[in-house]
C-alpha cells in the first residue's frame, strides 16, 4: 500500500514516523540512538529500505549508521572522516588562518542508482562519497582545495557543507552549499567546482558581491527542472534559472526573507516554500505566528499558509535541513521545528497538523514515498 | 611492568557500551605492558565500532571530553605509553573511560 515514511533527526536521537496514503494515523518509533545529535537520516533512492543516519556527540564524535530494512534495525558503520593530503586552512572567525578539522557530518545524500554509494557533506566543509555502504569514506578533495578555499570562513553554526544536490538529468553534476562559503558546482562527479554565487548580495561581507563568502543557508530543485534552483540566503531569497551561473532576488512580498529551509512541491516546480524567520538576532518567526510561505510562481509572489500551525506565542525555529516534500499525488509537506514538533501537511500547505509535538528539537526531515 | 597480565578490566561509559553492544565491564587480554595506549589498541581491535568516539583514529590523541581514571586517579593527560597502575594490570581494580561532565 503507498504510504510515507518521516525520517526525523533530533538533538538527542532518530525518530522514524510512517503512515499510509492518507497521511492522517502515524505510527512513531523512536528514539533510535537516543542521547546522540542525529543530523540527518535520508534514504537511499535506490532502494527505500537502505537508510543512512549521521549520529554525532560532542563527547564520542561521529558515528554513521546504516539500516538496511527502512529503519527498524541498525547497524554503525565508517566513521573515518579523514582529509585528503594535508589539511591546510580556511579563515578562523578573527581573520586568522585555521587549520581544517573534521567536526560532524551534517548532511547524508545517497547516490540515485546505487543503494551502496552515499556522499556526506561535513564541518568543516568537505565533500566526502562512500561506494561501500558506509564502510569506507574517501574525500572529494576538489571542492576544498578550490583556490578559494583558504579565504572561506564558519557561519555561527560552523563552517558546514548543509546541502548536496544531484542532478539526474545530467550524471557528474552536483551542487554543493557551505556556509558561509557559498553555493558550488561540479560537472564531473566532484572532481572539480566553480562557485555558482553571481547576483548573490550580502551586506555583511566587505565585498557584498564577492564571488565566496556569502551564507547560503539551503539550496532546493525540481528534478524535471534541474536548471532552476532555488536558495535560502542568510537574508534574501533567490532563484537562478541557469543551473547558478546567476541568481536573483525572489523575496518578494515576504515578510522576512532570512530564514533556513526551502523546498519545492513534488509535481509543481514552480510551486516553493519557505518558513520566514525574524531575523539572524530574532531566531524565531515574526509576531510569534509560525507561517509557512507558498509561492506558486516561483517566487516573488508568496502565500501565508496558517492553518493548522500556531499564530500566537510561537517562538520556534525551523533548521535548514528540517522540511521535506513526498511525491504522492497530492504533495505532503513536512517540516520539523526547534520546539520538537513536526507538521505536516498531506494537501501542499493548504492546511497542517502535527504528527507529533514534544520530540527533542529536530534537525533535519526526509521524507520517503513507499509504493 | 606487568607482561601478559591481565585481564584487563575496562568500564565504558554508557553511549560506548550501547554502541559496542556490551553490558557491564569489558575484559580484555593485553600483550605486553599494559598502557593507555595498549589497552585503547586491544579495545578498539575487539570493538572496531569504538574506533574513533575515544581518540583521533589518526593522531591517537584523547578526545577532549573523554577522560581515563583508575585507582582513584585522574591519568587523562599521561602519557599513552606509561604503564597503568599495577592493580588495573592485574584486573583489581577496572581501568574507567568517562565521559566529561559538560552538559547536556
Amino acid at each position: 500500500m503507498t504510504g510515507v515514511r518521516v525520517l526525523v533527526g533530533t538533538r538527542k536521537g532518530a525518530f522514524v514516523l510512517n503512515s499510509d496514503g492518507k497521511r492522517e494515523k502515524w505510527d512513531v518509533s523512536g528514539p533510535h540512538f537516543p542521547g546522540w545529535e542525529i543530523y540527518h537520516v535520508k534514504g537511499s533512492p535506490a532502494d527505500q529500505d537502505r537508510l543512512y543516519a549521521s549520529q554525532s556527540s560532542g563527547w564520542f564524535g561521529q558515528v554513521i549508521q546504516r539500516s538496511d530494512d527502512g529503519g527498524l534495525t541498525w547497524e554503525p558503520v565508517g566513521n573515518d572522516f579523514s582529509y585528503q593530503g594535508e589539511p591546510g586552512t580556511h579563515q578562523w572567525y578573527d581573520g586568522t588562518p585555521h587549520p581544517w578539522e573534521f567536526a560532524r557530518v551534517w548532511h547524508l545524500e545517497p547516490a540515485l542508482d546505487d543503494p551502496d554509494a552515499v556522499y556526506a557533506g561535513v564541518e568543516d566543509a568537505g565533500l566526502f562519497r562512500s561506494t561501500d555502504g558506509g564502510k569506507h569514506w574517501q574525500e572529494l578533495p576538489g571542492l576544498r582545495g578550490h583556490r578559494s578555499g583558504p579565504s572561506w570562513q564558519p557561519g555561527a553554526g560552523g563552517m558546514c557543507l548543509h546541502t548536496i544536490i544531484l542532478d539526474a538529468s545530467r550524471p557528474g553534476r552536483i551542487f554543493a552549499a557551505i556556509s558561509a562559503a557559498g553555493a558550488f558546482r561540479s560537472d564531473d562527479a566532484g572532481e572539480t567546482w566553480q562557485p555558482v554565487n553571481r547576483g548573490l548580495h550580502s551586506e555583511g561581507i566587505p565585498d557584498p558581491g564577492a564571488e565566496v563568502g556569502h551564507c547560503v543557508h539551503r539550496l532546493a530543485m525540481h528534478p524535471a527542472r534541474p536548471s532552476v534552483l532555488y536558495m535560502q540566503k542568510h537574508w534574501d531569497v533567490m532563484r537562478s534559472d541557469d543551473a547558478g551561473e546567476s541568481w536573483r532576488e525572489v523575496s518578494g512580498d515576504l515578510p522576512t526573507d532570512f530564514g533556513f529551509p526551502i523546498d519545492v512541491h513534488a509535481h509543481e516546480p514552480d510551486t516553493v516554500y519557505v518558513v520566514p524567520i525574524t531575523s539572524d538576532s530574532h531566531h524565531f518567526p515574526p509576531e510569534g505566528k509560525l507561517r509557512v510561505y507558498r509561492s506558486r510562481t516561483g517566487g516573488d509572489e508568496w502565500e501565508p499558509l496558517t492553518r493548522g500551525l500556531p499564530q500566537e506565542h510561537c517562538y520556534v525555529n525551523v533548521l535548514r535541513d528540517a522540511m521535506a516534500v513526498d511525491a504522492l499525488d497530492s504533495c505532503g509537506v513536512y517540516f520539523g521545528t526547534t520546539g520538537g514538533q513536526v507538521y505536516a501537511s498531506a494537501d501542499a500547505g493548504d492546511t497542517w497538523a502535527p504528527i507529533v509535538r514534544d520530540l527533542p528539537a529536530v534537525l533535519s526531515v526526509e521524507v520517503q514515498t513507499l509504493p | 611492568m606487568t607482561q601478559d597480565a591481565g585481564p584487563v578490566r575496562v568500564a565504558l561509559p554508557a553511549h560506548l557500551r550501547t554502541l559496542a553492544r556490551v553490558n557491564g565491564e569489558v575484559e580484555l587480554r593485553v600483550t605486553g605492558q599494559v598502557t593507555q595506549g595498549s589497552v585503547l589498541d586491544a579495545l578498539e581491535a575487539r570493538y572496531p565500532i569504538l574506533r574513533g568516539t575515544i581518540r583521533d583514529q589518526r593522531t591517537g590523541q584523547r578526545r577532549a571530553f573523554v577522560r581515563f581514571f583508575a585507582c582513584e586517579q585522574d591519568l587523562s593527560h599521561e602519557r599513552p605509553d606509561a604503564p597503568l597502575p599495577e592493580a588495573v594490570a592485574a584486573g583489581a581494580e577496572p581501568y574507567l573511560i568517562v565521559g566529561a561532565m559538560a552538559g547536556g
